[in-house]
């Protein structure tokens, strides 16, 4: 069998004296849809980002496609992985156009390709070209996070990292930007991890529901696996989405 | 046009050339140490206090400071360059300046860069990160862009305060527009000093105007108003400097002077009496007094005019005083074995240090001597000049007469005469050679413990041109030559209030009325 495109093996790393993640494994393979879902401090977000070097785990070994991340130059790494997070952090002096085109360009590609390579991305993430000559303030809240998507994808990555993508966004676009992404993640097979704290989304989207709780992974397995699991903390992340489902289908029903 | 405008208007290209290469520099050097260095505050939380305090301790040093500052340190690293490596530099003139005013500029760029890097938002640089960018990348492609308007900001301030603290860049010997003020001042020509102050403001608001240009076109992501400004200063700065061609040329004999009226005379007369035999003559004015005899010594001045008492005190460190023939001759042999200067001999006056009073002041209060004001003292105002309290001479008559003054204040020559005519002061340091002495109806008080010592003007000859047969010939006329009071007349008729005299008008009349030309 093929490498996994992300293992991640025996993990641990400590701040201060607190132990963020305490001995992880987990391995994700070509075409996974995987949500880290906790609580704020759980260790989800520090989890994500051993992947793409920008946290340097204390022990144990990161590989991305079989390569140990510790023998890869971080810069040249994260140039092949996509990563989108919650405040977007598009560069307000350059065009969308030059936001998408950012990886590429670093990667040596020549003018003419950034270009094609950008109208590309503005049609798949569903944005109309002339966007591309505008600057990010001039944009939506929604609008700015399909850039977001848009810049992760543009070097053709095999690996998209999301850190609460859609947090800021209001329900609609929440809904219409996640449903749209996970389309884009099937056409394209990648492998996406998405960190959040809201189970609803997480089971919405995610193929694979990974629970962290204390730098420890308490849960692992498909939303159906998930929802008939007896653990006592993992029943009652799931309650939550239970009850809202339960309460909206009484009210509408009551309306209908 | 006055006489008066027209002789400013023909000094001003040389002035602002000097002026424009001078403050261009330093705020060059000054961004190329700044930058770095604020990057470095900006990476670095240890560097980041030291750095920030460095560059505002330096700014609480008043310019005019920092800049004197400079010129001894730089004689002992040209020494010691000197002993080390074989030669030496010029510790005089634009060195200094440029190295002053450098500092001088550093901390609106620094301060103002740090906080720039530093304002970039957490999400903008974690996106950076995210897409792949090394450090360099992060800094060029995204810090250094978007604080390019904070730091451009900086800049700005910075180019104003340069242009003008440039100004204070005379005394140590840089030509600059200052030499419009620090003339204008000792000689009581309020044009002229109105001029220089309106000429270098006119250059801090327009380098400010195409600055604020480049500034907003980093706000506005505008290149072509950002191109426009940079091309303004760049033709700006060339235009300015295009005199500098003809006149940076090395003049074959430099001619220093003090900072006052009588040392102005004199440098025209003596430059005029080279250029009469040929050479060519550059003058160095409004040295500090301490500077002119170490730039002589060291080569920077070729001649000048200074005065046994200040060489026999401030030079030779001496207390005693054995008397007005013996100073001289002592002078002449120890400044000639220590340094290898020659004093070519006195020109046949003193310009003495006397204490001064209004003749009406002194007879009402029976004060004819030092004796006589020691005794009245205690109700008694004393004005000198800026130097005057801390110079050895003070200490001297202090000692032999016990003053006990009621207060003491330092005024600007000029300004001192007005004091004591006025009644501000009671008496006050005045030179036994100035023409206001007379002219304001003071008498000068008798020294009958001979506390003061003797102030023949010599002139002195630097080590490398005590054998100049053509400079020696042009000077040696002057020796003993000029009367107390032909140069009190001649000081008299550049400092009075009207119908004044330019320097080199009042030396020509001079010579005239000595029969030296």
């Amino acid at each position: 069998m093929a490498d996994p495109r992300i293992a991640l093996e025996r993990i641990t790393k400590t701040y201060g004296g607190h132990q963020a993640l305490a001995d992880v494994s987990l391995q994700i393979a070509a075409g996974e849809f995987v949500a880290l879902v906790g609580a704020s401090g759980s260790g989800k977000t520090t989890l994500l980002k051993t992947i793409n070097g920008l946290i340097k785990p204390d022990s144990g070994e990161v590989r991305i496609e079989g390569e140990s991340v510790g023998d890869l130059t971080p810069h040249l790494l994260r140039r092949r992985i996509g990563y989108v997070f919650q405040e977007v952090g598009l560069f307000p002096h350059l065009t969308v156009a030059e936001n998408i085109g950012i990886t590429p360009k670093l990667l040596g590609w020549d003018k003419a390709r950034r270009a094609v390579r950008a109208a590309e991305l503005l049609d798949l993430v569903a944005l109309p070209q002339e966007m591309g000559g505008r600057f990010p303030a001039a944009l939506s809240g929604g609008q700015q996070q399909r850039v977001g998507v848009a810049r992760a994808l543009a070097a053709e990555p095999h690996i998209v990292l999301m850190d609460e993508p859609f947090g800021a966004l209001d329900p609609l676009t929440r809904d219409s930007l996640g449903d749209d992404y996970r389309a884009l993640h099937e056409r394209l097979n990648l492998s996406t991890v998405m960190v959040t704290h809201d189970m609803t989304e997480a089971l919405l989207l995610a193929d694979r529901i990974v629970v962290v709780a204390d730098g420890r992974l308490i849960a692992d397995g498909t939303p159906q696996a998930l929802a008939a699991s007896t653990d006592p903390a993992v029943a009652a992340l799931l309650a939550a989405p239970r009850r809202q489902a339960e309460r909206l289908r009484a009210r509408l029903g009551e309306t209908a | 046009m006055s006489p008066q405008v027209e002789a400013a208007f023909a000094r001003l290209p040389e002035y602002l050339a000097w002026h424009v290469l001078l403050s261009a520099s330093a705020l060059g050097l000054g961004l190329l140490i700044s930058l770095p260095l604020a990057v470095a505050a900006s990476r670095n939380r240890h560097i980041r206090w030291p750095v920030l305090a460095g560059a505002s301790l330096i700014q609480t040093i008043p310019s005019l400071a920092l800049l004197a500052l400079f010129f001894p340190l730089l004689l002992v690293i040209s020494a010691a360059s000197e002993d080390l490596l074989g030669y030496g530099f010029s510790a005089l003139g634009f060195l200094p300046a440029l190295l002053a005013l450098t500092l001088y500029s550093m901390l609106p760029i620094v301060r103002n860069g740090t906080t720039g890097i530093l304002s970039v938002s957490p999400a903008i640089i974690q996106a950076a990160e995210g897409v792949g960018m090394t450090p360099r990348q992060r800094l060029l492609q995204v810090e250094l862009p978007l604080a390019a308007p904070v730091i451009m900001a900086g800049v700005r301030t910075a180019a104003v305060w340069t242009i003008g603290a440039a100004t204070l860049s005379t005394p140590v010997g840089q030509t600059s527009l200052g030499n419009y003020i620090f003339s204008g001042l000792q000689t009581e020509n309020w044009v002229l000093v109105l001029f220089g102050c309106g000429a270098s403001a006119l250059l801090a608001m327009v380098t400010d105007q195409l600055l604020g240009l480049i500034e907003a076109g980093a706000a506005k992501r505008d290149i072509r108003r950002a191109a426009i400004g940079a091309a303004g200063i760049l033709i700006g700065i060339i235009v300015a400097l295009t005199p500098l061609i003809s006149f940076g040329k090395p003049a074959s004999y430099v001619v220093g002077a003090k900072n006052f009226s009588e040392q102005y005379i004199l440098a025209e007369m003596m430059a005029e009496r080279i250029e009469d035999l040929g050479g060519e003559a550059r003058m160095k004015e409004d040295l500090g007094s301490a500077i002119a005899y170490r730039a002589l010594a060291s080569g920077e001045l070729d001649v000048y005019v200074d005065y046994s008492g200040t060489l026999w005190a401030n030079v030779l460190n001496r207390e005693d005083n054995p008397g007005r023939e013996a100073v001289l001759e002592e002078l002449t042999t120890e400044l000639a074995e220590r340094d290898g200067v020659l004093v070519l001999g006195s020109l046949g006056f003193e310009n003495a240090y006397a204490l001064a009073m209004r003749q009406d002041r002194a007879t009402a209060l029976g004060i004819e001597s030092l004796d006589d004001l020691a005794r009245r003292s205690g109700g008694l105002t004393m004005g000198g000049d800026l130097e005057f309290f801390a110079r050895p001479e003070w200490t001297a008559i202090n000692e032999a007469y016990g003053f006990d003054f009621r207060a003491r204040r330092s005024y600007q020559p000029t300004f001192m005469f007005r004091a004591v005519t006025s009644g501000d002061v009671d008496v006050i340091s005045a030179f036994s050679s100035d023409g206001r002495i007379a002219a304001d109806n003071l008498v000068t008080l008798a020294d009958p413990r001979q506390a003061l010592p003797p102030y023949d003007a010599v002139v002195l000859i630097a080590p490398d041109r005590v054998n100049d047969a053509r400079l020696l010939a042009a000077l040696r006329p002057l020796i003993g030559a000029i009367s107390v009071e032909a140069m009190r007349d001649a000081n008299y008729s550049v400092d009075r209030d009207v119908d004044k005299l330019r320097p080199v008008e009042a030396a020509r009349s001079l010579s005239q009325t000595l029969g030296l030309d």
